[in-house]
Formats: structure tokens, sequence, C-alpha cells
């Protein structure tokens, strides 16, 4: 696995099967075992992707704080559907489950990342940020949040009737 | 011995017992679709769930150890509603297509069903469609009836050790799939088609050509190599239909290579039936009177030493025993059975036989094979060794062998002279040092080459040396690919009084010391067209093969499956086959071509029928009553310990696994093997 | 309220900053020599009297978990390993102890280590966590550097060598036995069981799994003394927990408390009460995702408690508190957990790749009221048809919500087959 991995960052986020191969060579094992635990676990990306590899969090507790709709919103801003990759190959859209940040919901993952308390404004702000090349805060996008600790929240997530 | 209560009744199980067998002993038919003895327990299906008193949860019972005095229920409501469950589970997702599927009637998951199911689906949803795969040429998949058993996956790993299928991604998207587009590439893959439970995997040459309940049944053996595998053919409205194994523990266990299961329709393809007889360089149509009196005339018109018999892989035992009569009645002493050109001795069963048993595989400590290539050779055996070598404990030596064996091993080089230096005498003997049951592979292949008899001299020498000759074991074997060899060897089908053996024949018929050949069923027998000019060839067989075009007479015989005849394996066990299909044409038993044949000249045989050719036979020839039970013969001490090979790597291993016999060459499925799987090997050098 | 000075995780935030120095300065690797030398069965027997439960949602003993290895030494070596893949829906802590108090599982893991005689130990840490990942390994890194890891552990003989190991994304992995397959380089699948991983695990040879939390309480446990540990809380459940509360709060948040601690008093004073005020309340996911929903009716003196929650048919679990208020539709926050376990199944046993399927597909169905009301009776068979029937437990935990739910609010589900029933008979 940690082979896999390294495969991954080396061929820019993904592993063609000619990396699997090789890992496969380096540790003695069979192509077929190498090829089932690349198809097993869920980071392992099989297809090429883009600069920035977004993952939204869209499981119970980030639902119910509004992720659909601020995928919804990404989805629209990027002019990509899930799974896709936007023309200027900047950004390949996921949604994936519970990435156990779940205090800080709503969230997502840009490669190696983790983006929290999210709303509309931050998730645009972040998006053009990356595409633009500026730094951009890691972990909690409010100002006074440094890691879980509570806050109070007001007017700052938006409440989303369902 | 521990005790278990199944269903209030107590049982005496061996400790390590598990449940299921536990069940099992009680008379309790547990339903299973992974599970199977001869894999590792995956315990995935879970229909075998079982009522263990104190235990909250029912628990899998193939891969629970029993336990003394645990209570164990089969028939709660727990479990009812747990196998229902789990055989709903197991179809909502199936296509239920079984009017159109080649399981149907012989389904694990219809039986199962029927016993332990519900009678109607409550699954409104749309069903999982799963993609198919190109398993190759031999095996259909309908992979949409996968239940996921993983019994196929095991077998790869485990028994075939080529590791070609795995489950890939998970949850309900998991599948079966192979490591490569475009098909499995191990000789043992037919297996997995008996294995799976359901209809995923089917045989691609049996496709929609019968139901399995039209079958007629019958128990043979295969020919295919010298295994001497059982098998059940399956004949419908005159054909045969498909070949499975058929379990014998002792022999092939429960597996069949690929060319034994799939050579079948080559006994279509090619087939002889009428005698011909060449003209003008062209061969016609002709009578069986008409080409015997050829043959007779050929006969007195040479002199005995003039006259050469070979025959080939398929001959079967009372041929060549008839055939030695004939031709000791005529004079003529320059016979062999050896159409490989092997040198291997003939005098003494214990330098032709596999010695150790092939079961006792099973037990051995320390292997070295020299000289042959068991993958290829003796496919089902060579598994064996690795199911062997899967356990542990049994170190394994090599000389001339290929690498891809399926287990690991050291090798000691490729040039047989190093078996005659001190060195090398050496390291085997420290390697067989404290060895219990220490075992020797000896192939016939290297036999066949120029050095063949001194290097079985040397190994007879090693192995008295190394002490594998013991009281109650002997571990010197060798490995031969033929059907008919151990039974040709047995029966006496070796010159004879100064008469010539192959490998002088060929020189003989490239001088033209040789003016008449027999060639019976001996397709394989190697030598070069260009050296048969001029000879008188009579070919006797039951294919149009690679001889019967040089032929000057032709007469037709019949095939494994038309007769009733008797192989030996390379234990010296005998077995028959069996009459399954009726001959082609005007085709006879091809001994009987040697009775007309004798009745024409010296009329030394007396048999007329099938039982008296039989009852004489076993009378010159005991050991060969003891049907099922492997000949053991007293050892012959080597003495000359001082030979020495020259440098030599032959290139004498089998390249093509699937076609080595007139029948698999006739065969569409194993030429397709050939075109699809081969390529594949190729083109990936051999590493899958 | 559980006072400052009770607090075990007194960094969890990340307010102290990182580094070895500054765990030091709050007690961390404090008199660790002397607790070391007092050896294996000490350090068993206060774990066992301080009523510690694992922290990983199970609640199984911790000292009687540790003890099932074997006492006698073979050759086969023992290892310790880590469950640091927190996958669990509504739960981060391990995540906070993981970037910010790394040491105090790190220490917790080396006294583990006396306990259960090993001297490998395996930190196998959810892949997506990758900043959290270096954070922890730079922590080993410095104990390495200061004899707090390595030969000879602060010249007590003892050797620790402690390992990380990255997943890759699969929640099952949080399964011990999937883990260790996983842990090997395999899919992660979990194991029949027996044997056990106390017996046959990690390489086949003798292996306890425990959760972050779990071992990052021990040093306190061992320093402060049995009892005080058993003091908190109530018997049978005692100790602190770290909580973490998600959801329809005004302040979501991570926080340490003792256990037992009512959840009205969790959420009103750590998370500033339920969005709309209490009255607003729905429901709530007690111990993440795989603990059946309560409803509020059941919440207002409902002590957070393993025994207190078994009790009302739901379960402590990890302690990942989701709550819902009363905008939820309850149905489709099932529905999307039940397509979070359809998901992570990971396809080996029949109950749970196909039920998984199958439940989901009668949400999704329940979820727009596009079904009949004997739907239900349906959805709750088959989901009884997968609990208890799986090789591993996230088969009961698929079908566990979905119970819940039904049990709960049946109502619900029947009101919104009705309405599609009328929308439909209108069009």
């Amino acid at each position: 696995m940690p082979l896999l991995d390294l495969a991954m960052r080396q061929c820019k986020g993904w592993i063609p099967e000619s990396a699997m191969k090789e890992v496969g060579k380096i540790i003695d094992i069979p192509f077929i075992k190498v090829y089932e635990v690349a198809t097993f676990y869920s980071m392992f990306n099989l297809k090429p992707i883009g600069k920035y590899f977004i993952q939204f969090c869209t499981t119970t507790p980030c639902w119910l704080k509004g992720s659909d709709d601020l995928l919804e919103l990404c989805k629209s801003y990027l002019n990509v559907g899930l799974n896709e990759t936007t023309e200027d190959g900047n950004f390949t859209l996921k949604e994936v489950e519970c990435l156990g940040a779940c205090v800080n919901a709503p969230m997502v993952q840009i490669n190696d990342d983790y983006f929290e308390d999210l709303d509309e404004e931050s998730l645009i702000k972040l998006l053009d940020n990356l595409r633009n090349g500026n730094k951009v805060k890691i972990g909690s996008q409010l100002k006074e949040r440094k890691c879980s600790e509570p806050i109070k929240i007001v007017g700052k997530n938006k409440n989303v009737k369902r | 011995m521990i005790k278990v209560k199944v269903n209030n009744k107590v049982v005496e199980v061996p400790e390590g017992a598990t449940v299921m067998q536990a069940c099992e002993a009680a008379g309790e038919e547990i339903p299973r679709f992974c599970y199977h003895e001869k894999l590792s327990i995956a315990g995935n299906c879970r229909m075998c769930l079982v009522d263990i008193e104190r235990s909250p949860k029912p628990v899998a019972s193939c891969a629970m150890p029993a336990a003394n005095e645990m209570v164990i229920k089969t028939n709660t409501e727990k479990v009812e509603k747990a196998r229902k469950g789990v055989m709903e589970f197991l179809l909502i997702n199936h296509p239920l297509d079984c009017p159109i599927c080649d399981q149907g009637g012989e389904c694990d998951l219809q039986d199962q069903s029927l016993y332990f199911g519900k009678s109607t689906s409550r699954y409104q949803d749309s069903k999982r469609a799963v993609d198919e795969k190109n398993f190759g040429p031999l095996i259909k998949t309908v992979m949409t009836r996968c239940i996921h058993c993983t019994r196929c996956v095991r077998f790869m790993d485990e028994i075939a050790g080529t590791h070609e299928l795995g489950a890939i991604n998970r949850g309900e998207g998991m599948e079966i799939t192979s490591a490569i587009e475009g098909g499995i590439t191990s000789e043992l893959s037919g297996n997995i088609i008996d294995l799976c439970p359901v209809g995923a995997l089917t045989s691609k040459p049996y496709a929609f050509t019968a139901r399995s309940w039209e079958l007629n049944h019958f128990d043979s053996i295969d020919v295919s190599d010298a295994i001497g595998s059982n098998v059940r053919i399956d004949e419908f409205n005159g054909e045969i239909k498909r070949i499975l194994p058929r379990e014998n523990e002792e022999i092939n266990q429960e597996w069949l290579s690929d060319k034994a299961r799939f050579f079948y329709d080559g006994l279509k393809n090619q087939r002889l039936d009428k005698p011909f007889v060449k003209k003008n360089n062209k061969l016609l149509s002709s009578d069986w009177n008409k080409a015997l009196d050829i043959i007779i005339k050929k006969i007195n018109d040479n002199s005995s030493s003039e006259i050469a018999a070979i025959s080939g892989a398929l001959t079967d035992t009372e041929t060549m025993y008839t055939a030695k009569e004939f031709f000791k009645g005529i004079g003529v002493k320059n016979i062999d059975c050896r159409f490989n050109l092997s040198q291997v001795p003939f005098s003494n069963p214990n330098d032709w036989l596999f010695n150790s048993g092939i079961e006792n595989i099973d037990v051995i400590d320390k292997l070295l094979i020299i000289g042959c290539d068991p993958r290829r050779e003796a496919a089902v055996l060579n598994s064996r060794i690795r199911q062997r070598w899967l356990t542990g404990g049994l170190d394994i030596l090599t000389i001339s062998t290929p690498e891809d064996l399926t287990y690991k091993f050291n090798s000691l080089g490729n040039d047989i002279s190093i078996l005659s230096d001190l060195n090398t005498q050496i390291k085997i003997k420290s390697f067989f040092k404290n060895a219990n049951f220490p075992m020797i592979i000896l192939g016939d292949s290297i036999l066949s080459t120029s050095q063949g008899n001194k290097i079985h001299k040397i190994v007879k020498n090693i192995s008295q040396e190394a002490n594998l000759i013991r009281k109650n074991w002997n571990g010197f074997n060798v490995l031969n690919k033929y059907a008919s060899r151990v039974g040709g060897l047995s029966v006496g089908f070796v010159p004879y009084e100064g008469g010539l053996c192959s490998v002088e024949i060929k020189k003989a018929l490239k001088s033209k010391k040789i003016k008449v050949l027999f060639l019976i069923e001996a397709d394989d027998f190697i030598i070069n067209n260009n050296d048969l000019k001029d000879v008188f060839i009579i070919y006797i067989g039951h294919h149009g093969d690679r001889f019967a075009g040089n032929s000057d007479v032709i007469l037709p015989t019949s095939a494994f499956t038309e007769k009733k005849s008797l192989y030996l394996n390379i234990e010296g066990r005998a077995q028959f086959t069996k009459t399954i299909t009726s001959k082609p044409g005007v085709a006879v038993d091809s001994w009987k071509v040697f009775k007309a044949l004798d009745q024409k000249l010296s009329s030394v045989i007396k048999y007329n029928t099938h039982e008296g050719l039989l009852k004489q036979m076993f009378d010159d020839y005991p050991l060969l009553r003891n049907q099922n039970y492997a000949e053991k013969s007293k050892w012959e001490a080597e003495k000359n310990n001082k030979i020495k090979l020259a440098s030599e790597i032959n290139d004498f291993l089998v390249k093509n696994f699937y076609q080595t016999c007139c029948i698999s060459r006739s065969s569409e499925n194993m030429a397709n093997c050939v075109k699809e799987i081969l390529e594949i090997k190729k083109v990936n050098n051999g590493n899958i | 309220m559980l006072s400052d000075k009770d607090k075990i995780f007194k960094n969890i935030y990340g307010f102290s900053g990182t580094g070895l120095k500054v765990a030091k300065s709050l007690g961390d690797w404090n008199n660790t020599k002397s607790i070391m030398l007092k050896g294996k069965n000490w350090i068993l027997d206060e774990v066992k009297k301080s009523g510690l439960r694992g922290r990983g949602g199970a609640g199984f003993p911790t000292g009687l978990k540790w003890s099932f290895m074997p006492q006698e030494l073979s050759e086969k070596p023992h290892y310790v390993v880590i469950n640091a893949d927190e996958s669990e829906p509504g739960t981060c802590k391990d995540r906070e102890i993981l970037r910010n108090e790394p040491f105090k599982l790190i220490e917790g893991i080396l006294y583990a280590s006396i306990a259960m005689q090993a001297h490998s130990a395996y930190i196998y840490i959810r892949g997506e966590f990758y900043n959290e990942y270096n954070s922890l390994q730079r922590a080993i890194d410095e104990c390495y550097e200061n004899n707090l890891l390595g030969k000879n552990i602060l010249k007590t003989d003892w050797d620790l060598d402690l390992f990380v190991h990255r997943g890759a994304g699969a929640y099952i992995c949080g399964e011990e036995s999937a883990l260790l397959e996983s842990l090997e380089g395999k899919k992660g699948q979990p194991r029949l069981k027996p044997p056990f991983p106390a017996n046959v695990g990690l390489y086949g040879c003798p292996t306890t799994v425990s959760n972050v939390e779990t071992v990052s309480v021990v040093p306190e446990i061992l320093k402060r003394g049995f009892s005080w540990f058993a003091n908190l809380g109530k018997e049978n459940n005692t100790g602190t927990k770290l909580f973490c509360i998600s959801g329809h709060v005004n302040s979501p948040c991570t926080v340490e408390e003792e256990m037992g601690i009512s959840i009205k008093e969790l959420i009103n004073k750590h998370a500033n009460g339920v969005r709309g005020g209490w009255e607003n309340l729905k429901a709530i996911i007690p111990g993440g995702s795989s603990t059946p929903l309560l409803p509020s009716s059941l919440c207002n003196d409902l002590n957070m408690d393993f025994d207190s929650l078994k009790a009302v048919n739901s379960g402590l679990g990890t302690a990942g508190v989701i709550v819902m208020d009363k905008s939820t539709d309850l149905i489709k926050a099932i529905t999307r957990l039940s397509r979070f376990y359809n998901h992570e199944s990971c396809g080996q046993c029949t109950p749970c790749r196909e039920g998984t399927g199958w439940i989901l597909k009668m949400m999704k169905k329940l979820s727009v009221g596009d079904a009949r009301v004997d739907d239900i009776d349906k959805l709750s068979d088959i989901c009884s048809q997968v609990e208890n029937h799986t090789i591993c437990a996230l088969g009961d935990a698929a079908a566990w919500p979905v119970q819940g739910l039904i049990r709960h609010f049946r109502d619900e589900i029947e009101k919104k087959i009705q309405d599609n029933l009328l929308r439909k008979s209108a069009e």
C-alpha cells in the first residue's frame, strides 16, 4: 500500500497499470493481487485526475450542514460533474464518504489537505485562490477557529432548510 | 476424539474437526457454497450457519472448530431464518435464467434454493449487471450469475498456483476477474468450471450442446498423459459431450488437466474410417482383405531383420501384447514402445515406475526433480507437489527443469553434465540427509536425450547412496508422459534377442537397413520424413495424423473411448477405459489387426476374444492383474558409480502442452488454446 | 461538568502548541521510567481496576482484552496495533489526539507494549489523515531522538519500535481483523473468528488492537491511579470521554467530558445548544452512525454512557453525537447512512454485500414515499436478515440505523408514503 501511494504521487495522482505491475515486481506479488488492492481502497485513483482533487464529503453529518447545496454550487461554479475534471485540468470533483471531521462540517479534502467549516462564500473563495495559485488557509475556513473547539457561529453558516 | 451433540445426537469427531464435519458425521446436511474440502476456508457465503449453544449469533459451521461437549443445532428457527435470508440475498442479483443456463440441473444454487430457500422473491428492484470477462477459449463466463464464493480465485491461488483470478472492487461492486484481458493460462483452468457452484463459469466447448439430465455417464480413464486420471465421460446421441474428473484421492484427487478435459472434440476430426492403400503415390480407399494381403506380401518379401515396429503414445496394452506375440511369431525382433527414443531400461519395473506412488507426494519432505517439466507433462501431479509445498516443510531442488513450476525451488542448473560432478552429488546427498520421505523425480524427457542411459544409471546410483531406497520406501521415480508407456514396458514391447531399439531403428531406417516399418498409433515417433523415403510404412491408427500421408498402407483402429482397453499409469496401476461411442466406419480395435495378420502367417495367437486375450496376458504378466494397485518390484542395485556425462543443455521440454498426441492435435479446442493462450504467454514473456 | 483538573487531554485543540517540550510541560512523559519499571502485571491490574472500556465503539473492558494475550512468550513476537482508522460518521475525536496530543498516544503505547510484552507496535491511521499522519510521525521521531522509543528506553532495558501505516480509504479497516489484513498489505476484508487476534493476529502472531483514545488515556490512569479514573463517571462506565457533537447545534465541537453526562447538558454547555433551542430537537444519533437514532422524547434525561444508551436500544459507540433538529428529513438522513454502508461494505460475505444494496434501494424509495406501507415491514425483515449473519459487525451497523428509524419514526415514513399516494392521485 505505501508503494501504491508512492506510485500515485509519482504519477500525478493516479496509478496506471504499468505502475501496478512494477509494484508487484518489487514486492514479488502477482499482479492480480496488486490490482485487487488498488481497486479495493477508495483513495487509489485508477484514472488521471486534475491538479486539485476535490473530495466532497456528503455523509450525514456534512449533509445535515448543507453539503449537498455546496456540492451543487461547486459543480456549477467549476462547470463539472462528479468524477469529472475541469477543462483546464485544474480540478477533479468527487463525492466521498465521511472524512472524519464532522464537527467541522461541511468540509472537503483537496489533495492532502482538509478545508473545513465551509459556506458558499468561503468555498468559492477557496476555489478561486487555488486556481490563481494563491496561498490558502488549511483547516477551518473560519478565521477564529483553530481545530474542533466550540465557537459561536452566527450568520456564518447558512442554515439550510430541507 | 471429541464428543459433540448435533440435534440431540451425540457423535464423536477427531480433534480439529469443524462444526460442519461434526454435523455431517451426525448425518445432517449443511448447505454451503464457498466451502470446498480442497480449498482454504473462506466463510463468506454464510449459507452454512448453525446454532451453537451459548453463542448469541448463528455461526459459520465451515470455519468453526468443533469443541468437546459443544451443543449444535441445525433445525432451529434461527438457522432456518439465516439460511432463507442468505438464499434470498444470493438470488436478488442473480438473473434466474436457469432455462438458458448450462449449469441448470446440476446447480448448487438451484438445488439449495429448492431445499432451503423461500418460494418467492420479495425483491422488486433492478438487478446488478456485471460485465462479461474473457477467460479464454475454454471457459465461458456469465458473471451476473456469480455469487462471489471465490472458489475459483482460491483454486487459482492454491491448487493451480498461477494467481490469475482475483476479486476486484468491493461491496456490491465486487467482481471476479482475470489478471489480464484474454484468459487464463493455467493447465488446470477447467477445474474452476466444476468448482463454480452456479452458472457463472461454464464450459465454452460444451455450451448449449446438451442438458445435464440427458447425458449418459461413463466411468473411464484419461490417456492424455501418463497419470491415469479417473474421468467421467458424458455421452449424448452417440457423441462425447464432455469429460469431467472423477474423484480418486490416490491419483488425480478431483482435478483434471485442460487437455484431458477438452481434447475430446479431436475424437471426431481427422478419423480414419477405412483402410487405405497407396497406388501410384496416391492413397486410395481399400478394404481389409486387400490391405492385409499387401502387408503379408511385404512381410514375406523381406527378411525379419528388415522389419521393425514402433508403438505410440496411446497404444493400449492389449495391442502391444498381441503385436509382440505376432512379431515373435514371424521372428521380428526390432520392436519398441519407446517411440520418443527414451533410453529408460526395460528389464526391471522399478527402473521405469513412479515407485513412491502419486499419493505419497503428500508426505514427502525433500524433492529433487531432474530433467522434466511436471507442470506440462503431468499437470495434476504437479499441482499435488504444489499443494504439498504450500503446507510447508518441503524443500525442492531441480536440475534441467523450467522455471515456472508454480512452487519455489533451488535450481542446480540446466546442464545435465553437473549430475556426474562429485560436488553436485555431495550437494544432493547432503540435501537428502535426515529426510523422512525423500523423493527424486527423473523425467523420461531427459532419458530420451543422447545420454539417457547414463543419466538413468547415475540417478539410480545417487538414489542408493542418498538413502532413498529403504525398506518401506522407494524414493526413485520415473515420470513419463505417455499413457501407453508403462503398459508397453510391462508386457515387453521392447527389442529382444539382439533386436534394435527405437534409437537403432531410427538409424537403420536412415541407412535403409530397415525396409518395412509398422507404426502402431506411433504418430510421435521422432524421425525426419526424409529418412523414411523408400521405406514401406504400415500405419495402424485412428487419426490421419503425422505419418498417415507418408504411409503405404493405412489400417483404421478405434480410439480410447470406443473400446475397453487396459492402460497402466506411471505407478503401474492397471485401469480400463470403456466403450462409450461406436467405432467410425470399419475401424477395429488395434489388437485385432495383429490377430488377423497372425492368422494369415504363423498362427501363434490362440485367443479370439478380448477376454481370452486378457486371460493369457494376465497369466503371462500376473502383476497386471492387480487392478488399481501400484506394483512394487524389487530394487536392482546399480553398481556403476563412475559414469561421466558430457555437457549438454537440451531443448527437450514440452513447449506446447495442448497438442501432444493425435487426438489433441485434431482438437479445435486445443488449437484455440494454442492460438489464444500460448500467444498471451508469449506477449507476457511467460510472466503473468 | 468535568473540572479542568480532571481533564486528560489538556491540549486537545492544540492551543498550547506542539512538540515534546510542550507535551512534557503539560505532564506527558512524567514519571515514565518508574511506571515502566513497575512492570506488566501492575499496568494490567491498574487498567483493569480503572474500569476503562474500549473507546473504539464496542466498549469492551480494556484490561481484560489486554490480558487475552498469551502469558507465556513463544517464538512468535507480540504486536500492539493502534486503530487510528477513524471513519465512523459523526466521529472525529482521534483526529484531535493524533494531531494535537500524539505524545499521550505514544506514551500509552509504551505502557501497553509492556503490558502485552510487545516490542513492535503499529499505528494504522486512515489514509485521508495526511497532515495528522505528519504530526504523528514528527512526534514519533522526537521520541526516538529522546530515547522514549527505540532500544533500551530510558535505560529500562525495554525496546519498542513504533511504526505508522497509512490506510487508503476503507471504513471497514476500522474493524480489527480487516485492519490487520490491510496492515499486511491486503484488501481490508475481515477475518473469520476464531481464531482471535490475541492468538493469531498480525502476520499470524499474537496481536491486540486498541483504539487511539483508549490507549491515550492509559498514561493518566497509571499516573493518577486507577481510583481517580474509576471515581469519574459511574459504575461500569468510568472515566472521561471525548464527545464529538456535530449536526444542528450552534457550536459543533469535540470536547472531553465525564462519562454519563446527560445529553442535554453536553449539548447545551459545550455546543451552545440545539439550533433553534432544545425544543427544536427532533432526534440524535448518540454514538456515531452505527448506533440507532433516538427521538427527542428519549433525550430529555438521557445519560451518555454505555449502559444507559444500551437500555434505550442504542449505544455509546464512539460518542459521536449527531444532532438533528426539526427541519431534518430523518428518512433522507438515514438513507444517506445506508448509502455510506453500501459504499463501505467490503463485499466478502453475502448478507452484507447484497443486503446493504437492497436496504439502500428500499430506503431511497421510502425517502420519496414511493413504496407501500408493508414495505416498511419488509425492510425491517431484510435488516434482521443481515443482522447477526455477517462475518463482521458492518452488517449489524448497516441494519441498526434503519431499525432505529423504523422503531421511532414509523409514522413519519408512513406519512410520506400516504402523501406520495395523494400527490399521485391528484395528478
